[in-house]
């Protein structure tokens, strides 16, 4: 059964890391366009379930996935499949800016370099630039192509790693709590950006700011102590919640 | 001199540390009094120090002035041994005294702390000025020496010559022997060494450092590591004579097997054997500096769906590569001051060559050999020495600031 309108299909997903068992048996359908937030108090397991869908558990020693998680109608933790190609479909955006200490351009062209995505410096120059423009960075940047990415402020830094994960051109983007680490101006720019861009991917993003997931979501999922509590339109989990717990933490009652 | 000063400095010892105990004692005995005449609750601003800064500020001033009345009673003494009562007798005066007078200064309004605190700070200028002064005492007298040099054997003639035999006639009837000071063959051989010893130890260094921070189990790394450090641990000599005993006749037997006849000591043996001497020089310098890249840097590669050696080669190397060069800098410094592996291995004789399968000599070893022996520290051939020892330090100088500049000026900001 392939529903065209869900990205992915998580059946009973599991995530232990030695014998700590983080993320107790998860269902969930994720839209294919639009943006998913996953609130929940701190060590709920959100971001350990958002790095199950590109696989990053795989670089942290110990930890274990089970449960399936398909993408497309296609098992990601199939033995055959290489994290390393799912992972340039899945693009990922971290809680600090890490851009790379290279220049703003290199840090885009990074990405298609790596994947041959381009076969002249015209191409690859007219892709930096469109991915740029799409992360809302090109006009502040585009004299200064060559000037080193860690040199930006921390709103375009993330701005940046943003369009260094559009250049790839995935279907997904993870957004782990992109806005922590920015001040309210460039939050409001890249929630801005967020709303722009969702047309075109499926963005899965999780977030602390309650206000941020009733602003940018389309749907939202709260996580409470590894369990997957209530997952629900935005406008009804932020509205009418189904479960108290959900009720407790919107309010500020809990978490 | 002799046995009675350590007495004196015992009680220089004494007198400082019952200094401190007593006007300890005094301070917080009028502490309680001020305490119990206001009745228990004091304003902030009446007393400022407590007891122990009173007692550390006798302390300090008991053991300097002591300290002078030693000093100086050693300059009058000279060189007697006998039991001075004058020098005995103004020693413990000076320090009674100076502890009563300090005595007397202890009250609530008499900031001990303050003074307390700015002799502790006029101590660390102190030893932090010593440590410089004997940096710039050994420059000057390098440059000393190096200049009663030049004053005989032209500066142009020791830094371009090509001919190295530094033997001067000691007698006016010798015959021959006028010595000739071109430091060329002497620093090429330096230098090609020091590039065969590079060749083995930055790329396997760099290896090594990669793979123990990048993908090295937990159990390999308990083993390889600890492994690696006793490299670091081999005295130089032992790196000698295994260079002298063991590997250069091999690389010999090897030469002459393809028909090559070459001599045992040679630049080949020696630098590869220092090669294996700085590996762990290398390789934990430059693994600090790899397990330095924040993960964050390689998550970001790795979401983007790069591959580890991708990862490697294209973030984390790059993000390291100012410190990996500042690495190999003081790497190669190390190299060119090295010398107890050329003095055995390298041999002697000042060819001005680039076949490493042939005997070369270094700097550092032309130093100890000019040094050691008979030798008559006014003529050319010691002098010259310190003329080479000088060109050494400016170059390993040079490489270390122009390593600290390297690293600060690309530093990656992560």
């Amino acid at each position: 059964m392939i529903d065209s309108n869900i990205k992915f299909t998580c059946r009973d997903v599991r995530v232990h890391y030695g014998d700590f068992e983080a993320l107790h048996g998860i269902d969930i359908d994720i839209p294919d366009r639009g943006v998913t937030a996953f609130i929940g108090p701190s060590g709920c397991g959100k971001s350990t379930f958002l790095r199950t869908f590109n696989r990053m558990n795989d670089t942290i020693d110990g930890a274990r996935v089970s449960g399936q998680i398909l993408m497309d109608g296609q098992d990601i933790y199939d033995k055959n499949l290489d994290p390393v190609l799912l992972r340039a479909q899945v693009g990922m955006v971290f809680q600090k800016p890490n851009p790379f200490p290279k220049s703003i351009y290199d840090n885009v062209a990074y990405g298609p370099r790596i994947h041959g995505l381009t076969s002249s410096k015209a191409e690859l120059d007219a892709l930096v630039e469109k991915s740029l423009r799409r992360a809302g960075l090109w006009d502040e940047v585009k004299d200064r192509l060559k000037l080193s990415g860690t040199g930006l402020s921390g709103g375009q830094q993330q701005r940046l790693v943003i369009a260094r994960a559009i250049a790839v051109d995935p279907e997904v983007i993870l957004m782990d709590e992109p806005a922590s680490a920015l001040d309210p101006i460039a939050t409001a720019k890249l929630e801005a950006l967020i709303e722009e861009i969702k047309e075109r991917y499926c963005i899965i993003i999780v977030t602390h700011s309650m206000a941020q997931a009733a602003r940018v979501s389309d749907k939202t999922a709260y996580f409470y102590m590894g369990d997957l509590i209530e997952y629900d339109d935005t406008d009804k989990i932020f509205t009418n919640p189904g479960d108290s717990r959900t009720q407790d933490y919107i309010t500020g009652r809990t978490g | 001199m002799g046995h009675i000063s350590i007495y004196m400095i015992l009680l220089i010892a004494v007198l400082t540390v019952g200094g401190f105990f007593y006007n300890k004692s005094s301070a917080l005995n009028k502490f309680r009094q001020a305490r119990a005449a206001a009745g228990g609750k004091m304003a902030l601003s009446s007393w400022h120090s407590q007891a122990s800064y009173h007692g550390y500020f006798t302390a300090w001033l008991v053991g300097l002035a002591t300290l002078a009345v030693f000093i100086i009673g050693l300059f009058i003494q000279g060189s007697g041994t006998g039991f001075n009562a004058l020098w005995l007798a103004a020693m413990i005066l000076t320090g009674l005294a100076v502890i009563i007078l300090t005595g007397r200064q202890v009250s609530g309004q008499f900031r001990a702390r303050t003074y307390v605190e700015r002799f502790i700070k006029g101590l660390l200028i102190f030893l932090s000025v010593i440590a410089v002064l004997t940096t710039l005492g050994i420059i000057a007298s390098l440059l000393f020496e190096s200049l009663r040099f030049f004053k005989e054997v032209p500066f142009t003639d020791f830094l371009f010559g090509l001919q190295w035999s530094p033997q001067t006639a000691l007698r006016a009837d010798q015959v021959g022997q006028s010595g000739s000071f071109g430091a060329i063959p002497v620093f090429a051989g330096t230098f090609l060494i020091m590039v065969v010893a590079m060749s083995i130890a930055g790329p396997v260094g760099l290896m090594i450092a990669i793979y123990l921070t990048e993908y090295a189990t937990g159990t390999v790394k308990k083993w390889v590591k600890p492994a690696i450090e006793i490299l670091a641990g081999v005295p130089t000599v032992v790196y000698g004579f295994f260079a002298l005993l063991t590997f250069a006749p091999f690389v010999r037997g090897f030469a002459e097997s393809l028909g090559f006849s070459v001599p045992t000591q040679s630049a080949l043996a020696a630098g590869v054997v220092m090669g294996v001497m700085i590996i762990p020089f290398v390789s934990s310098l430059s693994s600090d500096v790899i397990n330095a890249v924040p993960q964050t840097l390689r998550d970001g590669s790795y979401a983007l769906g790069a591959t580890e050696s991708e990862t490697m080669k294209k973030v984390v190397f790059t993000a390291a590569l100012p410190g990996i060069i500042g690495a190999f800098m003081l790497a190669i410094s190390r190299a060119i001051g090295e010398t107890m592996i050329v003095y055995m291995a390298a041999g002697k004789a000042a060819n001005l060559t680039a076949n490493p399968f042939e005997a070369v000599t270094t700097v550092t070893v032309q130093i100890v050999s000019l040094l050691t022996g008979d030798s008559d520290f006014d003529s050319a051939k010691t002098l010259v020495a310190f003329a080479l020892g000088l060109v050494l330090f400016i170059i390993t100088l040079l490489l270390n600031v122009v390593a600290l500049t390297v690293v600060r000026r690309y530093r990656a900001k992560y």
